[in-house]
């Protein structure tokens, strides 16, 4: 309709819109409890090469945050970085800071396998024990002496289970080989085995890259609801999945973080060129 | 090939059918307003049989749009584009059935005695043909700027309009035999002055796509 006043006036500079909504993403971050995952100036080396330069990024709790960039980027290296787990490949070395609720997981005397008991890890290939079902649920369990009768191991095997979103396919074949399982069961029991020890923080390198559509949207889906429970980051090369099921999304490029910002801006409007490009296709 | 060549033919393809289509309104609206103005009912009746390759752009448009999202996947300034484009073709479309209102007006106007010489109606019809041109040359080049530009100008057709209501509504009031007839023209000024608002949505989408910026109601 005809207004008798001017439009002009009202139309917001775009840049005023854009500031605001920088503005309340980053309100939004401040107004969560404090980062769960805090890493500082963050430099790492492959003997002399350094693949990672001067990362700094704050993953909040109770999110998804997609790693994205392309191969070689540095993005799965700075996934291991978050437990410790580039310490089993000799010559590395980690420079800067990783905290976890404000602990630096790289202080001297931190219990390696404490940290990865808090911060679990998937792979992109699953790798279940050449064990049944239930002990490979159960291994984290009975290594850490995280249970004091069988009861409640097998209460705590069913509870993974079940917050994998397996239970109800395998509940009555829980001494079945965990081999003869279809390739997404294999990667949701190696799910299950991490939630297991009731981590705080999980890790997803590339969960879903080796399977099919179905099984990689039941990943998908339990991606989204572990979130009520857990922090998750997950590394993925499919744009589309980091666009489904992350909140927040940090684009990598040659060891460097370009930029991180809420998954919505990320894929609408991201704030740097390099971001844009990777994105629509036009990289390189 | 790499998929980014394929997504950037099938922008290309959108591009160049929004034009054309935006090119088919803006013809529809002159040649509705030289068929008023004129009292050309020939040129009136083509408006109305033009209608038919309009609706089909449309169509075709509102295919490649969902085409391309489904099958190519667009992101960021891309997926700006390709919504915009799927909100602008229907708007075009509107504008070119106001044009084919108009024309209809024409057409029976025509069989009538002229009810005054028109001034400000042709005034207002080359304000809102203006507006559409300015407002898509805008889109294609991508201009947010010039899109702004554009919203300004809405205000002068409302003038207008405002005014071109006030006398044809003294018009009917002082001599009653003209009402039908009046009432006719009232129609037209309302059909511009709804194309004008329509520019203005376009130039808002423009912003979007450049700029991802909604601007839209922000008052």
């Amino acid at each position: 309709m005809a207004t008798p006043t001017s439009t002009t006036a009202s139309v917001k500079s775009a840049t005023e819109t854009m500031q605001e909504r920088t503005r309340a993403f980053e309100n939004d971050r401040e107004s969560r409890v404090a980062a769960k995952v805090s890493v500082r100036e963050l430099d790492f080396f492959y003997g002399r090469a350094q693949a990672l330069h001067k990362i700094s990024l704050d993953v909040g709790s109770q999110i998804v945050m997609a790693f994205i960039g392309p191969s070689g980027c540095g993005k799965s290296t700075f996934l291991r970085t978050l437990n410790r787990m580039n310490d089993t490949i000799p010559g590395t070395r980690v420079e800067g800071s990783v905290q976890i609720d404000g602990q630096d997981i790289y202080a001297p005397g931190t219990d390696v396998v404490e940290l990865r008991r808090r911060v679990g890890m998937v792979f992109q290939k699953s790798n279940p024990f050449p064990k049944s079902i239930f002990d490979n649920v159960a291994y984290g369990l009975r290594i850490n002496k995280l249970t004091s009768s069988k009861t409640e191991l097998s209460d705590r095997v069913e509870e993974a289970l079940t917050n994998a979103a397996l239970w109800p396919e395998v509940k009555d074949r829980l001494k079945a080989s965990a081999l003869s399982l279809s390739g997404g069961q294999q990667q949701r029991l190696c799910i299950a085995r991490a939630l297991a020890v009731r981590p705080e923080v999980i890790l997803m390198d590339e969960p879903a890259s080796a399977l099919d559509p179905i099984a990689t949207q039941k990943i998908e889906e339990l991606i989204v609801e572990l979130k009520r429970q857990y922090t998750i980051v997950i590394v993925t090369h499919n744009m589309q999945q980091a666009a489904r099921v992350s909140d927040e999304t940090a684009f990598f490029w040659l060891g460097k973080l370009v930029e991180v910002n809420s998954t919505e801006q990320m894929f609408t409007n991201p704030n740097e060129k390099l971001t844009e490009d990777y994105i629509t296709g036009r990289f390189g | 090939m790499e998929l980014h060549r394929l997504l950037d033919r099938d922008l290309e393809m959108l591009r160049d059918r929004v034009l054309l289509l935006g090119g088919e309104t803006e013809t529809a609206l002159q040649k509705a307003m030289y068929a008023l103005i004129e009292r050309d009912t020939v040129t009136a009746r083509e408006v109305l049989d033009g209608d038919d390759e309009i609706d089909r752009l449309e169509v075709e448009i509102d295919r490649l749009c969902v085409d391309t999202i489904a099958l190519r996947q667009p992101a960021a300034r891309d997926l700006r584009f390709v919504i915009s484009v799927a909100k602008i073709t229907p708007i075009l479309e509107r504008i070119a059935d106001h044009a084919c209102n108009i024309a209809r007006v024409a057409v029976d106007l025509n069989d009538e005695p002229q009810l005054k010489p028109y001034v400000d109606l042709p005034r207002m019809a080359e304000f809102a043909s203006g507006m559409l041109r300015a407002a898509l040359d805008a889109f294609t080049s991508g201009d947010a700027a010039a899109a702004r530009a554009v919203i300004e100008r809405d205000d002068q057709i409302d003038q207008l309009y405002n005014r071109i209501f006030r006398d044809l509504i003294e018009m009917m009031v002082s001599n009653p035999t003209t009402t039908t007839r009046a009432a006719r023209l009232l129609f037209v000024t309302k059909h511009i002055e709804r194309i004008g608002d329509y520019v203005t949505d376009i130039c808002e989408l423009t912003v979007y796509m450049t700029e991802a910026a909604f601007i839209k109601h922000s008052n």
